[in-house]
Formats: C-alpha cells, sequence, structure tokens
C-alpha cells in the first residue's frame, strides 16, 4: 500500500484543476474528502477518465449520456428529441458490454440489457468516470469485474460548511424549446455522524424542434429542401432521490431510494410520406439500495451492498389514420407492459497479506424477475426468472516498479420459466490481468497493459421473445487487449502551467458467438443466434491540461479516437455482401474539446464534440449508406452573484451554435441551435 | 519527455486534419453496370425490380434492367424524382406494372407510388395506410391493407382492399376482408384475397376472402390454412395459395382453391413461400427455419399445374443455389422463360439479383438495393 502521503499527493495531482475551479464554492474541507475518496492505488493499471467539478456542471450537457460523449472511445446513439433513446458503447464492443454503476450499484435491464442514459441527470452528479475494462481496485463487487467496460456514476454527497446544517439548492431551468424544468436539492446533517438528502425534478416539454432536409442536384442546384417539426417528442418526467449518508469506525455506510416516473413520446423514424408517429412509453423506476464499508482491522477490509428495483415500462402504439371517412389503424398496434424486479446482495471481503499484496473474494447474488401484459398477444409470455451467482477472486501486487492484478469471475445463471422452454444452466469463468510499469524514477510516467476475457448473457428478450427468442442461444464472449500510458508533466511552481497529462492507449477487441438476429424466411421474423463474429482495435488519446493567467483559469480535456471494428459474420458458411466492412455507426475518428474559463465569479465553457463519416444500419461500407460527420460547438457562460445569505448562479447556454442539421441515427433528426437559461438559487 | 509530448500534440493536429467535414447532400445518383448482352428480340423491354429497405431505413429503391442495352441501373427512383422529399420511402412491398403505369406499393410510407412505365417519374402518391399488394382489373386496380377499424384489442383490426381508378387515380371504395390480407387474384369477376392474420399468433387467420367486384362486398370466406400468403391463379381457374405455417408444428403449405366451386379442392402438402406462374408452370420456393440446426431449410421446386404434381425439385441446377442466403423474389421472363431469383441476405446488407437460364444455369448475378424483391416486367405496348 501507498503511504498516506503519497496518496494525497497523487490525487492532488490528477484532481488539481478540479480544485483550482471550485474556487467560487470556497470549500477546503470538501477538497481534501474528494481527494481521498478518489486517490486509489493501482489508478494507473487501467485507463480512465472522469469528468467532476466544475467541468461537469459547465459542460452545457443536461444527461449523463451527452456527457460522456466527451470521453474518448465512446459512442452515443441518441434518437434525438427530448423523449428519445440514449445508450452509450464504449470501443464499439456493444452497449451489453458497458456496465453503468449507479452510486456503486450496476444498473440493470435483464428484458434487453441496455441502459438509457438519457434519463440520468446530471444535476445531481458529482463525477462521471469511465474505466477500460475494469476499476482499478480489488475492493469491489464481483458485478464490478464483470463487464468489459464500466462506467461509475457518482451522485453529490452532502457537505457542511462550518456551523451549516442544511443546505438547500433551487433551480429553475428552461429553453428555446418548449421546456419547464425546476427542481431543488435539500441536505441536512441529522447529527455528526448522519446526514441525509433530498432531490427532485420535474421537466416538462412538448419536445417541438425544427429540423431541415436538403438535397441538391448533382449540378448543385437545389433538388428539395423542406423544414418540419419534431412531433413526438415530448416528456413529462418526475425524479425524485434521497439518500442518507453515515460514517461508522473506520468505515462508513449509505442509503438510498430512487424514483423515477415519465410518460413521453418515443419519436420514429422520418420517411417519405410520414413525418410523425404516435409511439408512447410510460416508465415507473425504482429502486432502493445501501452499501456498507468497514476497515475490521489493519489488514481485514469489509463491504456490502444491497439492492431491491423494479422497473415498469409500457409501450403503446396506436396510430391512426384517415381513409374515405373513416379513421384506421396506420402501423402494427401494441399496448404492452414490463414488470421487472431485481434483488442483488454483494459481500466484498480484502486481506492484505503483505504491505505490497492484497487479495480479495467477492460474492454477489442477483434474482430477476420479468413479468409482462401484451393486449391482443396471445402467446404465451414465458414469464422468465433468472438466478445469477457470480463470484470473484482476486488478487494485486506490487513489485518494485512493477504492478500487477489480477482476477477471475466465475458466473453461475439459473433460470425458469413458466410457459415455453427454458435456458439451460450456464457456468463460465472469465479472466484478466492488468500489469502496470514505471520506467523512469523521476518521471510521472505509467505504461500499462492488459487482456481480459468477459461474457454477457443473453437477455430475456433474446431468449424468449415471441417467434423471435431462442432459449438455446449461449453466451456472447469477448476479448480484449489493452496497451497505453499515461504521462503527467512534471508541474512548474512559478510557471502558468498547473497540469499537463496524456493518455494514449491502443486496443484490440475479438467477439465470438456474438448474439446476432439470423434472417428467417419471413422478413418479420428473426431468430437469434450466436453466429456474429467481429473485431476491432483503435486508439484512444486524452490530453489534459490546466493552466492560470493571471486570475484566469483554464482546463482543457481534448480526446481523439481511432476505431475500427469490422463484422466477419458469416450466415450459413456464406459471407454476407459487408463481409469485413465496419460495423454500424462506427466512425473511424472521433474527437472532443472542452475548454473552460474561469475569472472570479464569471465561468465560460466551450465544448465541441466531432463524429466523423460513419455507415448507417444498412451496413455496406457503400455510398448510399454513408452518413455524414456531425460535430457541434455548445457556449456557456455562468455568473455568480452573492446577496445576503443567498448563491445565486446564472447560466446562458448555446448548443450547437453553428445550428448543423444533423443525424446521430439516420433519419432520426436531431435538434438544431437551442438556447438554454439556468438560474439557481443556493441557501 | 517534453519532446513527446509535442509530438504527441503535432500528432493529435495531424490526426484532426484527416477527419473531414459535411458536404451539401446530394440525391442518390443511379449506377449503371453491364451485366449481359444486348438482345433486340421480343415484347419484354426490360423489368424493373423494387427493393423493399429495412424498415426504419427509408432505403426502398427502383432498379431496371434493359434488355436491348444488357444494363442492369440501381436506384433510379432519386435521380428520375429529385424534387420527392426523402425519395421513394419506407419498405417497398410490391410493384406491378398495368397499362402505361407503374403501381409501387411502399408498405411503412403508406401510400402507393404511381410512376410513369418509360420515364420511372412520378404520376401521382394515393395514401393507402399499411398497404401490402396490388392486382388488377378492367379500370381498377386493388390494394390490400392490415389497416382497419380501431378496436381495444391491438391486433383485432380487419383489414380491407381498396379500389382505385386507374385513370383518376382516385380510391372509390374500400371493403372490409380479413386479418392481415396479402396477395390477391382477381377471377370472373371476383376478387380472392389471401388473409394471414399475421399480427394475430398464433391465432392466424385461415380463410380466403372472396369480393364480387360489382357490389364491392364480401361474398364469401374460403377456409383453407393458416398464415396465406402468395397467390397465382392458372388459366383453367384454379388458384394456388401458400401458408407460411406457425413455424412450429403446422409446416408452410399450398393450396388450390376451385374458383367454379369458391372451395378449397387440393392440399398439395409442399412448403410454398412465393411463387410465379407461367404457363402452366408453377416455379416456387420456400424457406423454413430448423430449431435443430438453427438454420434455414431452403428448396426450390416446379410443379405442373395441369397434373398438380412436382416436375423438379430444382429450379437451379448448376449448384448456384448454395450462395444464395435467403432466397426472396422470384419471376420467370414469360417470353424467354429466364429465371430471375433474388437473394435478401440477411435483409439488412445489399442483396443481389441472379439471372438463370430456362434450364437453370447462372447467366449472370449483380448488385441490388436492400432487400431487394419485386419484378414487373416492362412490355412494349
Amino acid at each position: 500500500m501507498y503511504n498516506r502521503n503519497k496518496v494525497l499527493l497523487f490525487g492532488l495531482t490528477l484532481f488539481t484543476p478540479f480544485l483550482l475551479y471550485s474556487q467560487a464554492s470556497n470549500d477546503s474541507i470538501r477538497k481534501l474528502k474528494e481527494v481521498i475518496l478518489k486517490a486509489k492505488p493501482y489508478q494507473e493499471v487501467i485507463p480512465v477518465q472522469s469528468l467532476s467539478g466544475k467541468l461537469l456542471e459547465n459542460l452545457a450537457s443536461h444527461n449523463v449520456a451527452d456527457a460522456l460523449r466527451y470521453f474518448a472511445g465512446t459512442q452515443i446513439k441518441d434518437y434525438g428529441g427530448l423523449g428519445g433513446l440514449k445508450t452509450v458503447d464504449v470501443r464499439n464492443m456493444g452497449t451489453h458490454h458497458v456496465g453503468v454503476f449507479y452510486d456503486g450499484v450496476q444498473l440493470g435491464n435483464a428484458q434487453n440489457g441496455v441502459t438509457d442514459l438519457g434519463k440520468y441527470s446530471l444535476d445531481d452528479m458529482e463525477s462521471l468516470t469511465m474505466y477500460n475494462g475494469q476499476k482499478s481496485e480489488i475492493f469491489q463487487s464481483a458485478k464490478d469485474f464483470a463487464a468489459a467496460s464500466t462506467i461509475y456514476l457518482r451522485t453529490k454527497r452532502p457537505v457542511f460548511e462550518n456551523a451549516k446544517k442544511t443546505n438547500l439548492l433551487v433551480r429553475f431551468k428552461t429553453m428555446s424549446i418548449n421546456y419547464f424544468d425546476p427542481s431543488f436539492r435539500w441536505e441536512q446533517k441529522l447529527s455528526n455522524k448522519v446526514s441525509m438528502s433530498v432531490s427532485s425534478e420535474y421537466i416538462k416539454s412538448n419536445g417541438q424542434y425544427k429540423f431541415r432536409y436538403k438535397r441538391n442536384n448533382l449540378d448543385g442546384s437545389v433538388a428539395y429542401d423542406t423544414t418540419a417539426t419534431r412531433h413526438n417528442s415530448d416528456i413529462e418526467a418526475l425524479r425524485i432521490e434521497s439518500g442518507f449518508y453515515g460514517k461508522l469506525n473506520n468505515g462508513s455506510w449509505d442509503a438510498k431510494v430512487y424514483y423515477y416516473d415519465s410518460d413521453r413520446g418515443a419519436p420514429g423514424a422520418i420517411v417519405e410520406n410520414k413525418f410523425s408517429d404516435g409511439f408512447r412509453q410510460y416508465d415507473k423506476n425504482f429502486f432502493t439500495q445501501a452499501s456498507l464499508v468497514k476497515d475490521f482491522s489493519k489488514k481485514y477490509k469489509f463491504q456490502a451492498k444491497v439492492k431491491y428495483a423494479y422497473d415498469y415500462t409500457h409501450y403503446v402504439a396506436r396510430d391512426t389514420t384517415n381513409i374515405l371517412g373513416e379513421i384506421v389503424t396506420e402501423g402494427a398496434q401494441s399496448d404492452d407492459s414490463y414488470y421487472q424486479q431485481e434483488i442483488y446482495f454483494s459481500a466484498v471481503n480484502m486481506y492484505n497479506i503483505l504491505p505490497t499484496w492484497d487479495v480479495s473474494l467477492s460474492t454477489d447474488f442477483q434474482y430477476n424477475k420479468l413479468n409482462a401484459t401484451r393486449k391482443g398477444i396471445q402467446t404465451q409470455f414465458s414469464f422468465p426468472q433468472r438466478y445469477t451467482a457470480l463470484f470473484s477472486l482476486a488478487s494485486s501486487f506490487r513489485l518494485g516498479q512493477f504492478k500487477a492484478l489480477g482476477s477471475v469471475v466465475g458466473t453461475y445463471v439459473q433460470e425458469e420459466v413458466r410457459y415455453n422452454a427454458k435456458a439451460p444452466d450456464k457456468k463460465e469463468f472469465t479472466p484478466a490481468l492488468f500489469i502496470g510499469y514505471t520506467p523512469f524514477k523521476d518521471y510521472d510516467f505509467n505504461l500499462r497493459a492488459f487482456a481480459k476475457r468477459i461474457f454477457r448473457m443473453p437477455t430475456f428478450n433474446d431468449l424468449y421473445y415471441t417467434m423471435v427468442g431462442s432459449s438455446t442461444l449461449r453466451p456472447e464472449y469477448m476479448n480484449q487487449y489493452d496497451v497505453g500510458f499515461t504521462y503527467n508533466l512534471p508541474m512548474v511552481n512559478n510557471g502558468f502551467l498547473d497540469k499537463l497529462s496524456i493518455q494514449v492507449d491502443g486496443y484490440y477487441t475479438n467477439t465470438k458467438d456474438k448474439i446476432v438476429a439470423a434472417p428467417t424466411g419471413n422478413l418479420f421474423r428473426w431468430m437469434m443466434t450466436n453466429m456474429g463474429q467481429v473485431k476491432g482495435k483503435g486508439i484512444e488519446s486524452v490530453l489534459n491540461v490546466g493552466m492560470h493567467i493571471g486570475k484566469v483559469n483554464l482546463a482543457t480535456n481534448l480526446t481523439y479516437t481511432y476505431s475500427e471494428s469490422r463484422d466477419y459474420t458469416k450466415f450459413a458458411g456464406l459471407e454476407l455482401s459487408s463481409y469485413g466492412d465496419q460495423i454500424p455507426y462506427t466512425p473511424w475518428h472521433s474527437g472532443s474539446a472542452i475548454l473552460n474559463a474561469g475569472y472570479e465569479s464569471w465561468n465560460f465553457n466551450y465544448s465541441f464534440i466531432y463524429v466523423g463519416k460513419r455507415y448507417n444500419g444498412n451496413v455496406n461500407n457503400i455510398k448510399v449508406n454513408e452518413v455524414q460527420p456531425w460535430y457541434t460547438h455548445d457556449l456557456s457562460m455562468q455568473k455568480s452573484f452573492a446577496i445576503s445569505n443567498y448563491l445565486i448562479k446564472g447560466t446562458i447556454e448555446l448548443n450547437n451554435v453553428l445550428n448543423q442539421q444533423y443525424e446521430v441515427i439516420y433519419n432520426y433528426p436531431m435538434p438544431g441551435r437551442t438556447l438554454k437559461f439556468i438560474i439557481s438559487i443556493e441557501l | 519527455m517534453k519532446k513527446i509530448t509535442t509530438k504527441f500534440i503535432l500528432g493529435l493536429f495531424i490526426a484532426l486534419t484527416f477527419t473531414s467535414c459535411r458536404e451539401e447532400e446530394t440525391i442518390f445518383p443511379s449506377l449503371d453496370k453491364s451485366v449481359a448482352a444486348p438482345r433486340s428480340d421480343g415484347k419484354i423491354e426490360g423489368f424493373y425490380l423494387l427493393n423493399e429497405g429495412n424498415m426504419g431505413m427509408n432505403r426502398a429503391s427502383i432498379d431496371i434492367f434493359n434488355y436491348r442495352t444488357g444494363n442492369y441501373t440501381t436506384d433510379i427512383y432519386s435521380e428520375r424524382n429529385p424534387t420527392v422529399v426523402k425519395e421513394l420511402g419506407d419498405v417497398g412491398n410490391d410493384i406491378k406494372i398495368y397499362g402505361n403505369k407503374v403501381y409501387a406499393v411502399i408498405n411503412c410510407s403508406n401510400k402507393v407510388e404511381v410512376i410513369d412505365k418509360w420515364t420511372a417519374k412520378r404520376i401521382k402518391k394515393i395514401d393507402i395506410p399499411n398497404c401490402r399488394y396490388v392486382t388488377f382489373y378492367k379500370d381498377k386496380a386493388y390494394v390490400s391493407s392490415y389497416s382497419g377499424p380501431v378496436a381495444i384489442n391491438p391486433n383485432a383490426e380487419i383489414g380491407f382492399v381498396a379500389e382505385i381508378d386507374t385513370t383518376s387515380l382516385e380510391i372509390k371504395r374500400k371493403v372490409n376482408v380479413g386479418y392481415q390480407p396479402e396477395q390477391m387474384v382477381v377471377s370472373n369477376g371476383k376478387l380472392y384475397v389471401a388473409n394471414s392474420g399475421g399480427y394475430r399468433v398464433p391465432n392466424y387467420d385461415r380463410t380466403v376472402s372472396v369480393i364480387d367486384l360489382e357490389t364491392f362486398t364480401e361474398i364469401k370466406k374460403i377456409d383453407v390454412g393458416i398464415n396465406l400468403y402468395s397467390m397465382q391463379i392458372d388459366s383453367r381457374g384454379d388458384i394456388y395459395v401458400s401458408s407460411r405455417g406457425d413455424y412450429y408444428n403446422t409446416p408452410s403449405n399450398l393450396f388450390v382453391i376451385d374458383t367454379k366451386t369458391d372451395e378449397k379442392k387440393m392440399q398439395l402438402d409442399i412448403p410454398v413461400l412465393g411463387m410465379c406462374l407461367v404457363d402452366d408452370l408453377l416455379y416456387f420456393y420456400s424457406v423454413s427455419w430448423s430449431y435443430l440446426t438453427n438454420s434455414n431449410k431452403v428448396t426450390y421446386g416446379i410443379l405442373d399445374t395441369k397434373t398438380k404434381k412436382i416436375i423438379s425439385d430444382k429450379i437451379i441446377t448448376d449448384g448456384t443455389d448454395k450462395q444464395i442466403m435467403i432466397p426472396y423474389g422470384l419471376q420467370v421472363n414469360p417470353e424467354t422463360k429466364e429465371i430471375y431469383i433474388t437473394d435478401a441476405q440477411n435483409y439488412v446488407v445489399t442483396g443481389y439479383i441472379y439471372c438463370f437460364t430456362p434450364e437453370g444455369k447462372l447467366k449472370w448475378k449483380t448488385t441490388a438495393g436492400n432487400i431487394p424483391a419485386h419484378i414487373a416486367f416492362i412490355t412494349k405496348n
């Protein structure tokens, strides 16, 4: 183990820019705490990217999905609109291979394996952290070890200045698109050891924005140019969240309750002769979770987690139209409700054998259940239940300039169904090995390499969806290899440069038995199979600079990603016409930039996203399937005022400054230039 | 170390220069390819091929093959109709030629696109929700549709057939038929509609609706078999209707309806998905999923409609059938008896069209669009 000073120093290096820009809050106790919390040994063994503090606050992004776009190696699938689905994919391995953890416990969806990150607000978020592979520590639950990439969403924890016992924040947002978004956050100190927080946000928007389709003739003259309004992208959502945080002797505990309720339009593809549709989605998500960490002795640490989640989703498709004066249905109709429940327990034990050698054993248990009512569908729903037991054995070891971290995860899955055939039991072992090396004593230069094998279980939809699911599916396997370095330039005390760090990683991935839909004789009927094979490679680079010019503090985060991910799937031994082509929506080049400047009570932020040329869902890398690059510039300006005991912050944001008419997903137009106003009052 | 840093930043900028900016979007240009030797005989000048395009992609497209030049041209619609916003539309489902007009049924764009037979320029767009197939009789076109009156049960809507005047291209009348109606044929002033009930798994429809075209009312429902789909009629008035089965216990099948009695006459126990009737021969294919091998079983055959006996269990004789992933469209040139089969691949990627000699030997093969499916021959007036 590092000694405490080193930990502190390391943490300071890593988080200096964020410290420098949190001057408005003037809260030194808090800074110190964060540093201690975040500075973990072996940090440099695994590629990590993080956004927190002022940088996150002023990003002109309001949901988790939008903020994750600034990480190298991520791609967000964004179907546009305020109610549209947003999912994240890391290194093009597929959404299913990304583990998203909310305050330490994974957000699950056993039904379709997809987490809609557009639903999670950034308002109460303290930090977003993404690890390729897994978190750089071994004191974690088996589920933390069990994903190809992990994203940690960490919500704000109450911090009380001096003798304050209550913090209250009231915030209001509105924008040039019809949008009404009040929220509040209340923090209360209950005793010296226990504090609590309650926060809530209400969003209502009709989601209507203008989009434009324009094509020229080959001679340059205009073929068509049309502007229309996006419909059925409205949303009404309420989020209520409450947390309790306590300290113990050599430990801590926390507990939280989360509730989200939304009624939204799920806007469809814009196609010829059909510019609106009426697909609706109603959600109710509830979860409660608690965790406890305690050092029982200098050598033995223990951690426990528990969670219960209930998710209700109701999809309604009821499009109608008029023909010869009679109202008739337009597309296929549906009215389906799904009810998911999850129970989760985890226990982690870590033992410190030698100062340089730790071992941990984690055991997790999870139960998932899916019920459904589907109006008009007469096939039997399977009503699946899944029992998952995971254990992981991990060890970290340090020898001179070398560090190593190894883990093996065992997973045992058993399912039960009320109707139809059930999937056979599954037993899987997946290992991972991470190695770090610091070649120079005088430089903070770290080399790393890792190899990780991982699998994903078929989802309930993959296994049991009527006419499509196949209960004989095997898990999908993925091998991931990574080599990279991080270099933190030494700081010069009197220079204007406060921090400069560079991180570069190259990776190779190979997915076998990828779960893909195989065609049958009927276009409306697919069979889920393990036929897919995808190979990917890429380079990710991150440059992080912190500096000051006089009283102006500057922070910069630049990323560039090169990625290749090619489909080598064969059906019945035959190569598809797209064999070897880049998989859909995977740009070869992408990048982002954040520039943040703070001057006294002013803050200015510029952010930029670039996603290069890629191909749409028709896969073949031919001209007709090409999707244009898109790039957006966002600006935001913030000013804080202190009026008596109130701290007032006003923010103006301008998103998509150049009013680019772009699509992330083909036929799903995104909003053009929008102006946003935010005012918050802190007590 | 400083050097490395400089190099790295420099590299970053170099990388950025490789990235490109947006260009003005243009219409989708057609692409010409010479695939066969030109021929000047016969009245058939060529054919249109409708590529369905995957749902939500708005990539239905029309290709054209010209016998006189031997050229196969993909995606002609956008170029010939540059002012049509978002081109041909989403999910083509049928294409047929009647008189001097081509009728393309575009399912998810809820319209029948009527274009000129020679120029492929739009004449009119007829709005019909969830439209499926088209057939003709005298001065009328008949279009089947899954759409129906809104019911509490989401899958209870009864489909209809719309009658369109081929001169004014207006919808004149409509008649309710069965659940999710598919293909149709006309005989003796009566329209026969195959009802699938595809939305109602596992309680498929099993009837053929008989519509009197004078009164435009349903006069009978013939009980045939589950999940009916394609239809052909021979010169003796026998209708061949295929059943897709339920994909589990009831296999795909072929039935014969006698139009003299309007009764089911025969069950041939042949798996049939798509078919094409030329003179007295019924060419057919079938694709059925096998749960045992987790793959598709593809079969082809030719049936003599006079004897109702299979005269060949092959259409392709040179082994090319092994390259075809999913046969999806089948058409035989009524003059030359050349056989066209499309390969939809996995329905997601670009498909192929194959041309075979009447003996089933490969003549040519070329790339079509996404889900090449329906072929309509262009005949000299």
